[in-house]
């Protein structure tokens, strides 16, 4: 499944379009005058499973998620989400979506609660035997954790509550797939926590497909079971965290001090070698230290790589480690 | 149930909702009394004010033309919240939602009727109390008012509409408010147009307001009080077909209009006029 496609490469990355797949993009283009903000992407999300957009500012993410949104319409290429091609999205399936919008100061003078109950109403008609439409607001408000204020006036709703409030309207209609467009910019360290928590219970409540931008790659590690990197219009990398650092190098660097001095060593099999080290000099190693590559050592190199021009290089090295 | 009969039910519920709003809201409240209060004190200054050949006074004739220009003012209303809601995000979140901007426009058409209508209340309430006995008690004349009314929405409130998607930038507004006093202006609200010269008379009767105000004159004031307009007639018929003309043009631009605005609401659309406005006041 890991395979990583070739920026620009037409059909022939596009995988038999299976079951599961609740959004398959192929080839998708988009170009204003002569510049080319998307190159040719080709990806697909699975169902159940949380897809991170990761790229540097201007790497198309916004683009790409708003044209899946059905908000944008696209140069060329083909693309269907949950089954429908969003340019002609019609209401029915409009409600089988969810879009978390970044509030500012609308429904200012609405309480919390008369928001999500209207707001509720206009999915009501889509409700399945398999999704009850739309989610009952105390429980939704209890989910999301805004109880208390649910009789609040939005206008007074903190930052972080506002947040919620945002996901709390995004997925009032009990959404199959979930867009988040760089869900937590602006965040402090505590709400950025606790939106966390909340994406990780929506993901594992209904099987929730989720969708999100972001160009933090602590959140990427942490909210998705795969990564898609972005840059410059194209896909440069795609995996899990896991597989994009092994991808970057299977090296660990080892580090010690013996007789206090420091020795620092790369190796593919660092167990061994920290195996042999303490056969040989036993109590003498001191501070040990192994460290893998992180996904921001990954995410830094791919994207300077890129920057650097020479993405089809860096692109066939990674596609060749896969293969 | 059809999930557009029930989005336009969420509609009206909405509208019944903000419509609320405005009434325990210290700036909708303000809004709704400031101008009134003025035009309330123009009635009172002008109560023993007449003019040769006019049988009642001038602040008489100034009740119902008030009335006429207040039903015009949904237009600004409409425009204004339209431009504001785009801005702050609230059209973006209606789009995102099933049949959402149908209730946002439904909603929207009935707050805003219900703060015009509110507004007009409050200038006509005061001002019958000062001029109840000259008013006319014609049962037919105040039905003619109703029609004037509900054909003086459908003139105006799809021109707001449209004026409102046109608009960049709420602080635009003044665009739409500035060519709208200057017509209060020329349009005989609070004086008679037949004193203006023939370029202004044109103008004004170029526009809905004037025949908002004329029509409303007619359905309020003695029928001997039509001599004192052009032609020295209530001009029903023309009022009608004006009026008329105006909703027409108006309900077919702005469907087109208004959809044209809706697709190009997008995430990162909101997010450049959010940008954009917190430069403004951001410090």
């Amino acid at each position: 499944m890991a395979t990583v496609q070739r920026s620009g490469a037409p059909a022939r990355a596009a995988e038999p379009s299976s079951e599961s797949a609740v959004v398959e993009v192929c080839d998708l283009r988009m170009r204003y005058g002569s510049t080319d903000v998307l190159a040719g992407l080709t990806f697909q999300v699975h169902r159940g499973e949380v897809l991170a957009l990761l790229g540097p500012n201007g790497a198309g993410k916004t683009t790409t998620i708003e044209i899946l949104e059905g908000f944008r319409m696209r140069s060329a290429g083909e693309v269907s989400v949950l089954g429908v091609d969003p340019k002609h999205g019609d209401e029915a399936w409009r409600a089988r979506l969810g879009v978390v919008l970044q509030s500012w100061r609308d429904h200012a003078k609405w309480q919390v609660r008369e928001l999500l109950a209207h707001l509720g109403v206009y999915y009501a008609p889509y409700s399945t035997e398999r999704i009850r439409r739309p989610w009952e607001v105390d429980d939704l408000l209890a989910t999301v954790g805004l109880a208390q204020h649910a009789n609040k006036r939005v206008g007074q709703l903190s930052g972080g509550q506002r947040r919620r409030l945002d996901v709390a309207i995004g997925i009032v209609g009990r959404p199959e797939l979930l867009f988040l467009d760089e869900p937590t910019t602006g965040f402090d360290p505590e709400a950025r926590r606790e939106f966390h928590d909340l994406v990780h219970r929506l993901a594992d409540i209904d099987d929730t497909t989720i969708l999100l931008t972001t160009h933090d790659l602590d959140e990427a590690e942490k909210l998705a079971d795969r990564i898609v990197i972005l840059a410059g219009g194209s896909i440069i990398a795609e995996g899990s965290a896991d597989q994009l650092t092994r991808r970057i190098s299977a090296q660990a660097e080892i580090r010690w001090t013996l007789d206090g001095q420091r020795f620092v060593h790369a190796t593919a099999d660092s167990t061994a070698f920290v195996r042999n080290l303490f056969q040989q000099y036993g109590d003498a190693i001191g501070d040990l230290e192994v460290r893998r590559p992180s996904l921001e050592d990954a995410y830094i190199t791919l994207v300077r790589d890129f920057e650097a021009g020479r993405t089809t290089t860096a692109v066939r090295d990674f596609s060749e480690v896969v293969r | 149930m059809n999930p557009t009969v029930i989005a336009a039910r969420a509609g009206l519920t909405r509208g019944w909702i903000e419509f609320r709003q405005s009434l325990t809201n210290y700036n909708d409240l303000a809004g709704y009394i400031l101008p009134n209060a003025i035009f309330v004190a123009v009635m009172y200054f002008q109560r023993h004010a007449t003019i040769p050949g006019m049988p009642v006074s001038l602040g008489a004739r100034t009740l119902p033309s008030v009335l006429g220009m207040s039903v015009g003012f949904g237009l600004i209303l409409l425009a204004q919240q339209l431009a504001v809601e785009r801005e702050d995000g609230t059209l973006l979140r209606a789009k995102a939602t099933p049949n959402g901007m149908l209730g946002y426009l439904i909603g929207k058409i009935l707050t805003v009727t219900g703060m015009t209508l509110t507004g007009c209340l409050v200038s006509f309430v005061p001002g019958v109390v000062l001029f109840g006995d000259v008013l006319t008690d014609d049962p037919r004349a105040w039905l003619h008012l109703i029609w004037v009314i509900l054909l003086g929405f459908a003139a105006t409130l799809p021109i707001g509409a449209v004026l409102g998607s046109l608009l960049s930038n709420p602080r635009h507004l003044g665009l739409v408010m500035l060519p709208w006093m200057a017509l209060v202006g020329t349009s005989g609200i609070f004086y008679p147009i037949t004193a203006y010269p023939g370029w202004a008379q044109g103008i004004a009767q170029a526009f809905p307001l004037y025949w908002l105000g004329l029509g409303a004159r007619s359905g309020l004031l003695p029928a001997s009080q039509a001599a004192l307009e052009i032609g020295g007639s209530w001009r029903h018929l023309e009022t009608a077909a004006v009026l008329g003309t105006w909703a027409i043009m108006g309900l077919i631009l702005a469907p087109v209009v208004l959809r044209r605005m809706a697709r190009h609401e997008s995430g990162s659309a909101v997010e450049a006029r959010r940008e954009r406005a917190l430069q403004r006041s951001g410090r």
